[in-house]
């Protein structure tokens, strides 16, 4: 059974050129880029090709590039990198609804003696930027936001808290891995300091990740050892990746038009339709001002777990905010933060799309899902005390 | 994924014996949809007091719906006191075994099972008997108890897995800790003594525990508390922010800021909410 997959916010495809760009360097061209003959040396140099087409995509220079082993290594190395040259400084500033990757650090560090500030969301997903601006102090070593939230594709207004934080000195990171690719990135007009992405959120390799440190950007390495990375991160290079990676970045700019208009239609033909099938479910997060290729959509009085069980019997790949899905017993944090109720809640599914979806993939998702969901609701105790207000 | 069964796979994707009954001789509602999961049963007995059929609807997941299914399966034919010797164990066992973070998917049958037939014979409610323990999922000591010996559990996680007990907040993990070393057999560590604190010292510590470990976690949740008073033991406060509109703030006001207190503080303090 071919895959309808519609969870490219979990992974994506590794695009065909992409692969094929990188397979050289898992068969002849296996040489260290750091060594001294010319061998390795070619190697080296297009290493730092991938280095000038990452930059090109987000608006920054290749040497301001570090790549990185996936999102979390860049994540934690830009908040370690920064509170080790800040030593003094013992405040830290995240939001309530960051991916794991920021969330659990921020937790650890809470327990090391760091006091941290999580900025609320509103019901529709957006950032309470008052509380951010009043929390700001002059022990505030870093603030982090991601870009663009992963569950509800809702995007954060990065380039206006940027500039503010900058001139308020205050070092910004922001965790672009949802955003890079989805959306266009320009770091030149933006204070953003430091930025995490993930190659396999853009049609490269699992494995890969970068964090984009601004020129002048105070920092001290999270992993220690050789020379590479300009001393900034210590380990062989990723060849194949890396040079994946490069080619990805040509591949998605290539496809960001594309992304935000036939990919952003067929998500909203898909949630239009569903809205329309199916009673009692509604949007999660900001529908104005997201990601042009998730959509949060909650089913009432049914948990989904079983909805995505449901729908994998017809090969439909999804995600769930539920608890059942993830091994935890409570809701995503992020629908909590959003005050999502439980009833909505725990029946959460996330589709995220991309540019290798087709109408054939959505229209078999419209033709599935209703059923599904009302079987599922038939069986529920809650349905018919509810469905009489629906 | 979870690594499910074939039978377990089956009876969530083929439920036998969903619906209800009408005059159903037991009902059993066990579950919450905050909760997550919820299932009601149905029991019909025939003229031999021998389970004739059996229902039942499920909001949950595949393992919930699952459990509920085989359940049904399990119990028809059987006499009452046949099928209330029925352990979640058992119903684990016929779907051929649960991931282990799951297993509270067969506790949850068992006891919709047994509130059915006190249902039937209009006895006490046995399931919800006891203390609250932990609030998130309303699960009392007693609930607790029984799974720790009833599955031999011997970690909090356990716990959590079986009866879903610690698994929000997780503020009870300490509470649950001593539940299982009592059981065990563990000795507990004795209280420390506090040496007499004066009026002022106890109110600068009072304040100190509230900014240092209470207000935070309370933040976390968009909530706040204030200090108005300390009227000898009574420490008098007054709930901020979304807790000063939360159903559960009472909850939270005895069941967290109280024990904070006592352990960090006094273990006479008793907190009250005074309205402005």
């Amino acid at each position: 059974m071919k895959p309808i997959y519609l969870d490219n916010n979990a992974t994506t495809r590794v695009a065909p050129e992409v692969l094929e760009e990188m397979l050289p360097f898992f068969g002849d061209h296996y040489g260290n880029p750091s060594s001294m003959h010319s061998f390795g040396g070619a190697v080296g140099g297009k290493i730092y090709e991938a280095r000038e087409k990452i930059a090109g995509l987000l608006g920054a220079s290749p040497q301001e590039i570090i790549f990185t082993s996936c999102g979390t290594e860049s994540d934690s190395t830009a908040i370690y990198a920064t509170i080790q040259s800040y030593p003094e400084k013992r405040h830290i500033i995240t939001s309530r609804v960051e991916h794991p990757a920021i969330k659990n650090l921020y937790n650890h560090l809470s327990k090391t003696g760091y006091r941290v500030d999580w900025v609320p969301v509103d019901q529709k997903g957006n950032l309470d930027l008052d509380f951010l601006y009043d929390h700001l102090s002059a022990d505030t070593a870093i603030v982090s936001l991601m870009w663009a939230n992963n569950e509800t594709g809702v995007i954060f207004p990065i380039a206006d808290i940027a500039d503010r934080l900058r001139k308020k000195g205050i070092v910004f990171h922001t965790d672009a891995v949802q955003a890079v690719g989805k959306i266009p990135i320009d770091l030149s007009k933006t204070g953003v300091e430091m930025l995490s992405l993930s190659g396999h959120k853009l049609h490269a390799p699992k494995g890969i990740g970068v964090l984009y440190v601004r020129k002048g950007t105070k920092f001290s390495p999270f992993l220690i050892g050789g020379h590479q990375e300009n001393g900034r991160r210590g380990g062989t290079e990723n060849t194949a990746s890396i040079i994946g990676l490069g080619k990805a970045c040509e591949f998605v700019a290539r496809h960001m038009t594309e992304e935000n208009t036939r990919v952003k239609h067929l998500r909203d033909k898909l949630e239009k339709s569903i809205l329309e099938r199916i009673p009692n479910c509604l949007v999660n997060g900001d529908i104005q001002n997201r990601l042009p290729n998730t959509s949060s959509i909650a089913f009432e009085y049914v948990e989904g777990e079983a909805i995505l069980l449901m729908m994998n019997e017809f090969g439909i790949c999804a995600s769930s905010g539920s608890a059942c899905t993830s091994g935890s017993l409570e809701p995503s944090h992020v629908l909590r933060a959003m005050g999502v109720p439980f009833t909505a809640a725990h029946g959460t599914i996330r589709f995220s799309l991309s540019i290798y979806n087709t109408d054939e993939d959505i229209d078999l998702v419209i033709e599935k899902l209703p059923p599904i969901i009302e079987r599922l609701r038939s069986m529920s105790p809650f349905w018919k005390a509810s469905c009489g207000s629906a | 994924m979870w690594d499910y069964t074939d039978k377990v796979k089956d009876h969530f994707l083929n439920p036998r014996n969903v619906g209800e009954i009408e005059n159903a001789d037991g009902v059993g509602e066990v579950g919450s949809l905050a909760c997550g999961d919820a299932l009601t049963l149905y029991l019909k007995l025939d003229d031999n007091q021998r389970i004739k059929e059996a229902k039942f609807k499920t909001f949950g997941c595949a393992s919930a719906i699952a459990s509920s299914s085989a359940l049904t399966e399990m119990v028809v034919g059987l006499t009452l006191e046949e099928a209330e010797k029925i352990t979640n164990e058992q119903i684990a066992e016929y779907l051929g075994g649960l991931p282990k973070e799951k297993m509270h998917c067969s506790v949850m049958g068992r006891d919709a099972l047994e509130k059915a037939i006190s249902c039937y014979r209009g006895s006490g409610d046995k399931v919800l008997d006891g203390e609250i323990v932990c609030e998130c999922f309303g699960i009392t000591d007693k609930q607790i108890q029984r799974a720790i010996q009833e599955n031999h559990l011997k970690t909090v996680e356990e716990v959590t897995d079986y009866v879903k007990a610690g698994g929000g907040c997780g503020k009870c993990h300490e509470k649950i800790q001593d539940i299982i070393d009592v059981i065990l057999g563990r000795e507990k560590q004795p209280v420390e003594n506090r040496k007499t604190l004066t009026n002022i010292q106890k109110i600068r510590l009072i304040e100190e525990t509230l900014d240092r470990e209470i207000k935070p976690e309370l933040k976390k949740d968009g909530g706040d508390i204030e200090l108005i008073d300390v009227v000898g033991n009574r420490v008098q406060v007054r709930l901020r922010g979304s807790c000063a509109s939360c159903k559960m703030s009472q909850v939270t006001l005895k069941n967290y800021v109280e024990t904070k207190l006592r352990e960090l503080v006094l273990p006479d303090l008793t907190v009250e909410e005074v309205q402005s």
